[in-house]
């Protein structure tokens, strides 16, 4: 093997580990939310998860700064709610969740993703 | 409380200032629960009580403070909503056409063997530098912008992909034109690869266009549902007609609708008579005859006569609002076969970066020379092929054509999972009364004992007198009966009902007993002389109610009355259906055997529950479950209620009351029994669309992922070029869309 190919190798081997680091093992932003909490969409929600207690409502008010497509509607599949979020609007979704347990919500088409953290 | 959202459009705002006075006013006004104003669109977002505070209430709170506000027509708003879908499209597309034209020119120019057409000046690199340039951060820029806060969040999605490739064919091509000794240092021919970069942005954008449209599609049926409802009505009051907003029109007020016009609200005809039209709620196609007393749905249309009618619902609460509602959330709501797409979506995209990698060094150390060359094509096309989007689309665009194919047909899907179960029933529970059968029994036969003295209409008024003060199923036609020859009836005191046996009361100090077999035996009443007459009835569908009556003397049989229900029309045919379909039908009833054998009989139905009483219709659905069957139970919905929670699908059926909405897992608005084997069929439809999409998109990717990265080098010699995986990425997910649109025209009616 020659000394190029040892390089592209070693260098490939440690850009594939630090995808792997960047994208999957990373510590997600955790918010608490008071009654209601400012999510920002941008590619991405921002807060990531957010504790939502159990039995109350809470408004979550997506806030969208990005115009790419696929953000232009947010799904909350488990509490039945598909909103369209328009550029620079604040859309409120009100949610009063009953079970503890972790609930995914995504971009319309499934490719970003957040999650709300049901807590007693 | 009641609860109202709408907008209001506020000018003369200039500063965030502004937004917090406007806000504080009108969060200060009574009745108001929340306000948001929004500084960037001029508007207010406002929750309020309607029966505290009117529009002009809340105009009035915006001037107060100094600026100018006015109501936003809804209507309007998702008019609104159009243009600016279109004006998007039509962005996309003349980005789309523009990549694809300079990437033609590029291509041509640089083709083996097309070249010479070529004019010389677009084989020069720098003008093909330009060209490209344009295309990557022009329309190519969009990539970037989703890839950049993405990136921030750690975080990488189908964008990443597309801009990490057409990066790299762009940055190899203008280092080819700018430093071509690097190039030739590597032993390889200076040549760039701008079509390659132009080419790919040209087709995934086309391939979002024509997504796009198609995705428009997938909502059609509940924007058609919005579109049905009436914007005015004419309302009648003093003998004056005016138009008033459907939003104004209250319960109680009356309103005249004309041939051909919109049945604005919910209601009950007052005078005149008509055909209407309802196939747009319940899916049925001939019109329906109404008479003054019958019940009008808004959003109807009104054919032949004119009529005046009382409004029983305000707009909000009408049975079209909540069929809108319920597509709306059953349209957002997750299948749970989605959940293995959603789980290898998360994981998908660093997963294809890491394989990108991986590609290049393999073909670095093992391919052939010119090895850079290679390593680097092919991890680009390892990036631009894989298609994540497929993979989030397959669920969520069956589930809303389905839901929306449903709804049309007057089939409404609570949720996706009840779609998704819907589709391994094996078994259906019918209730008899109301759901088989018309559920308005008609008394057919009465007889009187020889040897008592009570005779003919006796036996009917001491029946009637009874039954007066019961809610039992058998009451009305007894009474309907007594009305039509004007018996009289009495005081009933001490008045009992005994669920699954009868009634019972004293009338003139005698007792009198009313029910079947079980009621007498109880009282010791003897009916052994009277088994042949009733078996006979009950052989013939009927059900026998016996009465007793007790003095001192002891307890004799008085007579017996029978009672028939019509079986529905197309009965027979939607259980044929079913039992076609590979589904065992269920009859289940409070009734005595025999009756409940002849019906059944009647409709081909070969198990039967018969002698249920109200509270054990649950454990008998539960106790089918436990045979290892996937259980529907239909029902209407509101006696039913428990049985209909207990099994794994509940079918409310021809009420579309929200109790019956709210225990069923499907509404049929229907009474006609087809929508069940209909209803079954659009989950098993459906179902196939997913399958066949989830199959597609997985298979799609994990088929040329592979050869993306070379496998079929070794063998055959082929790689595939980045431009083509842009075209077959492009098609995947558009094709995935138009797969879901087809069920649009699938056929689940009377098939």
């Amino acid at each position: 093997m020659t000394a190029d190919k040892i390089f592209v190798s070693l260098g490939g081997l440690f850009t594939m580990g630090f995808i792997a680091w960047f994208f999957l093992f990373k510590n997600e932003e955790e918010i608490r939310a008071e009654n209601s909490i400012d999510i920002t969409v941008d590619g991405g929600y921002s807060p990531e998860a957010v504790f939502v207690p159990r039995g109350k409502t809470t408004k979550l008010n997506f806030f969208r700064k990005d115009s790419t497509d696929c953000l232009d509607e947010v799904v909350l599949g488990d509490f039945k709610i598909r909103r369209k979020l328009p550029l620079n609007q604040k859309v409120t979704v009100e949610i009063t969740p009953q079970k503890t347990g972790e609930y995914d919500y995504s971009c319309a088409m499934n490719m970003y993703h957040g999650k709300i953290i049901v807590r007693d | 409380m009641e609860s109202k959202k709408k907008s209001l459009s506020i000018s003369g705002m200039h500063c965030a200032s502004c937004v917090r006075v406007i806000e504080k006013s009108l969060s200060k006004t009574p009745g108001v629960t929340y306000a948001n104003v929004n500084l960037l669109n001029e508007s207010a977002d406002v929750e309020y009580d309607p029966s505290a505070v009117s529009e002009a209430q809340l105009l009035q709170a915006v001037s107060n403070v100094g600026y100018e506000a006015t109501m936003v027509d809804e209507a309007k708003k998702e008019d609104e909503d159009k243009k600016e879908k279109e004006a998007q499209l039509r962005v996309l597309r003349r980005k789309a056409a523009f990549s694809l034209i300079v990437g033609g020119l590029i291509l041509l120019a640089s083709f083996p063997g097309l070249e010479s057409l070529a004019p010389w000046f677009l084989k020069n690199f720098v003008v093909q530098f330009v060209l490209a340039s344009l295309v990557q951060f022009g329309p190519g820029l969009e990539f970037y912008r989703a890839t950049l806060p993405a990136l921030r969040h750690r975080t990488a999605n189908m964008d990443t992909l597309i801009a990490f490739g057409t990066s790299a064919a762009f940055a190899y091509s203008m280092l080819v034109t700018f430093a071509p000794q690097f190039i030739r240092a590597l032993g390889i021919a200076p040549m760039p690869y701008f079509d390659v970069s132009t080419l790919v942005i040209g087709l995934i954008l086309l391939g979002r266009f024509f997504e796009a449209q198609a995705k428009m599609g997938t909502s059609e049926a509940i924007k058609k549902l919005i579109g049905l409802q009436a914007k005015t009505a004419r309302v009648v009051e003093k003998g004056k007609e005016f138009d008033v907003p459907i939003d104004q029109v209250t319960v109680g007020q009356v309103v005249r609708v004309r041939p051909g016009e919109k049945i604005p609200l919910d209601g009950r005809i007052l005078e005149g008579i008509s055909g209407v039209d309802e196939s747009m709620v319940t899916g049925e196609s001939f019109p329906v005859d109404k008479k003054p007393g019958d019940q009008v749905i808004g959003g109807t249309i009104n054919k032949t006569g004119s009529f005046i009618y009382k409004v029983e619902k305000v707009a909000g609460q009408s049975l079209l609002a909540q069929i809108i509602k319920l597509v709306a959330e059953a349209q957002a709501s997750k299948a749970p076969i989605q959940r293995l797409a959603d789980v290898v979506s998360s994981y998908f995209v660093p997963i294809v970066l890491m394989l990108a990698v991986a590609t290049f060094v393999l073909w670095y150390n093992l391919g052939p020379q010119p090895s850079f060359l290679f390593a680097l094509l092919s991890s680009i096309t390892v990036l631009i092929i894989a298609c994540p989007c497929a993979m989030g689309l397959a669920t969520p665009t069956a589930v809303m054509v389905g839901v929306g194919t449903g709804a049309k047909e007057g089939i409404l899907i609570k949720n996706a999972e009840s779609l998704e179960t819907a589709h391994k029933i094996n078994t259906v529970i019918l209730d008899k009364t109301g759901t088989l059968t018309e559920g308005k029994p008609e008394l057919t036969d009465i007889m009187e004992s020889q040897k008592s003295k009570v005779k003919g209409p006796k036996l009917l008024e001491l029946a009637a007198s009874l039954e007066k003060g019961s809610e039992h199923s058998l009451a009305e036609p007894i009474l309907r009966a007594a009305e039509k020859d004007k018996v009289q009836t009495f005081p009933v005191k001490n008045f009992l009902a005994l669920p699954g046996l009868g009634i019972k009361g004293e009338i003139a100090g005698r007792k009198v007993l009313f029910g079947n077999r079980q009621l007498m035996d109880k009282e010791k009443v003897d009916f052994t002389l009277w088994e042949e007459k009733i078996v006979k009835l009950e052989s013939e569908g009927k059900t026998v109610m016996l009465l007793g009556g007790r003095t001192q003397k002891g307890a004799e049989l008085l007579g017996l009355l029978a009672m028939a229900d019509v079986l529905k029309d197309h009965a027979k045919e939607a259980i044929h259906q079913l039992q076609e379909m590979g589904i065992e039908v269920v009859m289940i009833t409070g009734d005595n055997r025999r009756t409940a054998e002849s019906i059944a009989r009647q409709v081909g139905i070969d198990r039967v529950l018969a002698e249920v009483l109200p509270d054990q219709k649950e454990a008998e659905v539960q106790r089918i479950q436990k045979e290892g069957r996937v259980v529907a139970m239909v029902g209407d919905g509101i006696n039913d209620a428990p049985a209909l929670s207990a099994a794994d699908i509940g079918i409310a059926m021809g009420s579309g009351t929200d109790i019956a909405i709210e225990a069923a897992n499907i509404t049929l608005i229907s009474k006609d029994l087809r929508s069940i084997p209909a209803a079954i069929t659009l989950s098993q439809k459906t179902m196939r669309t997913i399958k066949m999409n989830l199959f597609w998109a997985f298979g799609y990717n994990a088929v040329l992922i592979p050869v993306a990265m070379g496998a079929l080098f070794p063998f055959f010699h082929v790689l595939l070029s980045p431009i083509l995986a842009s075209g077959a990425m492009a098609f995947s997910s558009v094709s995935v869309v138009s797969n879901s649109l087809l069920l649009k025209r699938a056929k689940i009616k009377y098939a």
